[in-house]
């Protein structure tokens, strides 16, 4: 789960990461009102999950509070990336100097979060990362140790941080990391950290990545969720406890298992046609979960089949079928459905879906190649 | 042989009275499996399945007073670490764990903790162990196997059984089938599982289903390479996976051009491993 810009900058500063005074407001009065607050220069940041904010326009330097809320009226009335902007983080200017990059997040292959420093702040830290990977300094930490003071000063010597800033370095880096791990992260992000012509170290950027498997620890983050990102028939499908992802293909897939549900697909592409979905409905096959599949599988105009591939193992197929025809009855979908089951009684549940004038098939290549077929019309 | 579990596994299960646990368990018995006991904390004293398996509060308690030598966990996630640890701590051999949705920040933590001690950890968020004909640990359905030389390591669960079916339609079996799970952190990795079956008598010929997220496979494919004298037969699935979405487990998603199928699958050709367009391919490789 992502967090906006205000609420990561909220968290780093809870465990002592400096920011700058700033708050968000939803309308261009309120926006003017902070700005009047705050005093002197403001910059108005769009508060939406994507990249490339500035670059769209959704962040800019207000001189004045009228000229704040000017910018917050047109900023908030903007779309970026296909996101509308319903926040803006009213912030005071700082008078930077200097821009590091200071990041957090887990090295899968290594198993261990590991810290990331740069003295090329500022910029699209991926981009640096393939062309300039020398000029990123990572140390990784162990997960049942914590960041150690020495390997704090060992990123600011990396990057040539002069010494007078060691100690407030230090600081911010122990600050993300306990923000990091008191909030289950998977990415800490501050970009850029800098330094001002006060000399301070400012975090006027910030990103924050929430592991969803550590969120019941987190029941305030949880309510964070922002559902502009996220696909509404995602959403719906969480709450039927399915997995479900949209796609651009014809092909309706509905399967048990996430590996199983991959292989499908890419079993549909094989031979000639293009998944519509990827969705595991998980263990069992009651009805409730499969009619609620239908309904996400079907409220894609584009799909032109449906292909469920049900590996029964433990389940026992008929219950499976019998399952499956409940839902048809009560969605009644009108295009042509293939079904493969195996497992236990999955003979007598192909027989019940047959008698329903479904397709059946009994391999997993021949029911991919049916369901091709019924899609392009040849049932 | 076989690795990892046989008729001499002696078998606790942690969260044996829940409803997970208890079904598995069940099954796990009618297999044959030789389940001596189980833990639920608040519930020692308790016994199952008709009276046949004692319920301890411990790992510890249950360990002494059976002798056990390995456990499988059904507990939910978000005390899914605790029991690996107690069980890491009760100097269990092998820890299987089946639950799904575990923190990765407390997979970093037990990994990071039992690396230390002479403990294997299966999982989490698999389908577990079978050995065909002599025990399984987990879910994987018993009657889709057969005993044989055919070892089969994967980071999926039904798509493994499919792949065990189709070997039984054959009249191919396993040696082993080893489910390493799902998540971006976990115990038992592709090469662990691999040196394995390469020490293994029994086994002949491996079975290896990866799927998109990490390099796990890539790494694999650099010790088939230089290690493997058995040969080799693949499946990644994810070929049609769009980047930076979790396709269902929480370790498959492509991430900064990383993790593809594409690059898995050129370097296990690269490493001389067959690699099948489909699952039901893979008798036929092997």
């Amino acid at each position: 789960m992502k967090l906006h810009e205000y609420q990561s900058k909220n968290i780093f500063a809870k465990y002592g990461v400096p920011i700058p005074p700033g708050r968000v407001a939803a309308t261009a009065a309120e926006a003017r009102q902070i700005a009047e607050e705050l005093g002197g220069r403001v910059v108005v940041k769009s508060q939406v999950l994507v990249g490339g904010r500035g670059k769209a326009g959704g962040v800019k330097l207000a001189n004045s509070p009228e000229e704040a809320e000017e910018l917050a009226a047109k900023i908030l009335s903007m779309e970026i990336k296909g996101l509308p902007v319903r926040k803006v983080l009213i912030d005071k200017a700082a008078n930077i100097e200097t821009e590091i990059y200071l990041g957090i997040t887990n090295d899968r292959a290594a198993r261990k979060p590991v810290i990331m420093a740069s003295a090329a702040g500022g910029v699209d830290i991926e981009e640096v990362a393939r062309e300039t990977p020398e000029k990123i300094i990572k140390v990784h930490i162990d997960p049942l140790l914590g960041l150690q003071g020495y390997q704090t000063r060992d990123l600011a010597a990396g990057i040539d941080l002069p010494k007078e800033h060691w100690r407030a370095f230090g600081k911010i880096c122990t600050g993300l990391w306990e923000a990091y791990y008191h909030s289950d992260a998977t990415l800490a992000e501050i970009n850029p950290l800098v330094i001002t012509a006060e000399g301070e170290l400012l975090a006027v950027d910030g990103k924050m990545l929430i592991d969803d498997n550590g969120l019941f620890r987190h029941p305030d983050l949880a309510e964070m969720r922002d559902l502009d990102v996220e696909d509404p028939t995602e959403v719906e499908a969480r709450k039927y406890g399915l997995s479900f992802i949209k796609l651009d293909g014809n092909i309706g897939c509905m399967v048990n298992g996430a590996g199983l549900a991959m292989a499908t697909m890419d079993i549909t592409k094989l031979f000639g046609g293009l998944p519509a979905n990827f969705l595991d409905i998980g263990g069992g096959a009651n009805a409730d979960k499969v009619a609620a599949a239908f309904r996400l599988i079907l409220s894609d105009p584009k799909v032109e089949a449906v292909l469920i591939n049900i590996f029964g193992g433990i389940t026992r197929g008929d219950e499976v079928a019998r399952g499956i025809l409940a839902a048809i009855d009560e969605v009644k979908p009108e295009v042509p459905m293939v079904v493969r089951l195996v497992g236990t009684n999955a003979e007598e549940g192909r027989q019940l879906l047959a008698d329903a004038d479904m397709i059946t098939a009994e391999t997993l290549a021949d029911a991919a190649q049916k369901a091709v077929a019924a899609a392009k019309g040849g049932k | 042989m076989s690795i990892l579990v046989n008729k001499n596994t002696r078998l606790i299960v942690q969260g044996i009275t829940g409803r997970e646990g208890l079904f598995h368990t069940q099954q796990m018995v009618a297999y044959g499996t030789n389940v001596v006991g189980g833990v639920t904390p608040g519930k020692g004293g308790e016994w199952v399945l008709d009276g046949k398996i004692p319920v301890f509060d411990s790992v510890r308690q249950a360990a002494e007073a059976t002798g056990a030598n390995a456990s499988v966990i059904f507990v939910p996630a978000r005390f899914a670490a605790d029991a690996i640890f107690e069980a890491a701590d009760a100097g269990l051999e092998l820890i299987v764990c089946i639950t799904e949705g575990i923190p990765v920040f407390d997979m970093m933590r037990v990994r990071a903790y039992i690396d230390h001690l002479d403990t294997r950890l299966v999982g989490p968020n698999c389908p577990g162990l079978l050995t065909p004909g002599e025990a399984k640990v987990g879910i994987i359905p018993g009657d889709i196997a057969i005993p044989g030389n055919v070892g089969v390591v994967s980071r999926s669960g039904t798509l493994t059984y499919e792949v065990l079916y189709a070997l039984k339609n054959i009249g191919m079996g396993a040696s082993t089938c080893v489910g390493i799970g799902g998540d971006p952190v976990n115990g038992t990795n592709f090469i662990d599982a691999l040196r394995m079956f390469e020490a293994d008598p029994q086994t002949e010929k491996v079975v290896m289903i990866g799927e998109i997220g990490g390099t796990d496979e890539e790494k694999a494919a650099e010790f088939i390479a230089n290690h493997m004298s058995k040969p080799v037969v693949s499946f990644i699935a994810g070929q049609t996976a769009p980047p930076g979405k979790r396709m269902g487990h929480a370790g498959a998603i492509v991430q900064g051009g990383t993790g593809t199928a594409a690059s898995k699958i050129e370097a296990l050709k690269a490493a001389n491993v067959k690699v099948a367009r489909h699952p039901e391919e893979i008798p036929e490789l092997l």
